[in-house]
């Protein structure tokens, strides 16, 4: 059994009174002992009592700061504990606790700083036509940039150690994360693996992205993928980091 | 009948008492007025300096003397729109921070307490 008391399951939920009970109790059903972490980003539905009582710890954002604010205070929160990993999923119930174990292992094992459960695949089966086109477009945007292929750049399942960590808490993609998070440890010469972790239908609601929004969503993407590539202190601390491995002896 | 100079002059006034009414009423600090009065203020001075404006339009190739004063306006105020943007993004990484710093205080003062 993997040893999880230093690393913590966050849960990031905007509105999810209707599910996040169920992801919480699932989660420390499966994982008994586990310390779990609720984000509210300022949900207006009780999402906060729900998850308190089903027995997680809750951060509460007194408003709502939309999805990467709402993970970076997750991982801020994290780091000031001491925590050496962070595993997030997602609050609608799309991901089984029960691949947390694995996920972690993986990213224990590859030595990598971020571990990605990628849902399907190819990323994107089961998903609108139009998610899918956006994420193959996301796919073959990121392989030249990552000098790598990425099967599921959009996964809000992931786990990362304590170097990640330090980083998130200090600089985190803000909108729509998971891509430009990517681009980020990239930048800092981080690495990634990913691990399958095939994902359920959501247990209440729907995604909050419309067609309408995706639209947005591709073009804010792009847009925060190139800046994260010209932003200057990212370029230094990849400097920065590259001179130390140079340092060091072979 | 009312020339495009004429015109430029009442919208620099009319956006200079926006401002100053503004101001009075605490909508927009002071700090973040004086790109406005400046704005204005220009607006007004050089719409009624004909002469000038006839000299420099030949200067940047242009016709009309009220296109030079279109342009300077063009600039100023893409200028002053550039200046809140970057205002309005750092508040917004400040507000950002803060909010999570509040969250987390208070996470520390239920945990505290035992009511996390």
């Amino acid at each position: 059994m993997v040893d999880g008391s230093r690393t913590l399951i966050l849960i990031p939920a905007f509105n999810e009174a209707a599910a996040i009970g169920a992801v919480v109790r699932e989660v420390r059903q499966h994982l008994p002992g586990w310390p779990v972490l609720v984000v509210d980003d300022g949900s207006a539905d009780g999402t906060a009592a729900e998850a308190r009582a089903a027995g997680a710890r809750v951060l509460s954002l007194p408003c709502h700061l939309g999805l990467g604010g709402c993970v970076q205070a997750g991982y801020k929160l994290a780091f000031e504990l001491g925590y050496e990993e962070v595993v997030r999923i997602d609050g609608d119930g799309q991901h089984d606790p029960r691949h947390i174990p694995m996920l972690l292992e993986t990213l224990r094992r590859s030595g990598c700083e971020m571990a990605i459960g990628v849902r399907t695949a190819d990323g994107a089966r089961g998903a609108t036509l139009a998610r899918r086109a956006g994420i193959w477009c996301f796919r073959m945007l990121l392989r030249p940039i990552l000098g790598r292929p990425v099967t599921d750049p959009t996964s809000g399942f992931v786990a990362v150690n304590r170097r990640a960590l330090e980083v998130f808490a200090r600089s985190f993609p803000l909108e729509y994360p998971e891509i430009e998070t990517l681009v980020v440890l990239q930048r800092r010469r981080f690495r990634f693996v990913e691990a399958p972790a095939p994902a359920r239908p959501r247990l209440a609601g729907k995604s909050s992205i419309t067609p309408l929004r995706s639209v947005y969503y591709v073009v804010h993407v792009l847009l925060g993928v190139f800046v994260n590539i010209l932003r200057l202190d990212a370029r230094r601390a990849a400097r920065a980091v590259g001179e130390q491995l140079d340092d060091q002896p072979s | 009948m009312i020339s495009l100079l004429d015109i430029l002059a009442i919208l620099g006034v009319v956006l200079l008492l926006v401002v100053l009414r503004a101001l009075r009423r605490e909508h927009i600090r002071v700090e973040h007025s004086v790109s406005w009065l400046a704005a204005a203020a220009a607006l007004i001075v050089l719409s009624r300096s004909g002469a000038l404006l006839e000299k420099a339009a030949p200067l940047i190739g242009v016709q009309e003397p009220p296109l030079v004063l279109l342009m300077l306006i063009l600039i100023v105020f893409l200028g002053v729109f550039y200046r809140f943007s970057r205002i309005v993004s750092e508040l917004k990484d400040m507000n950002i921070t803060l909010t999570q710093r509040v969250a987390i205080l208070e996470f520390h003062l239920r945990e505290k307490n035992g009511k996390a």
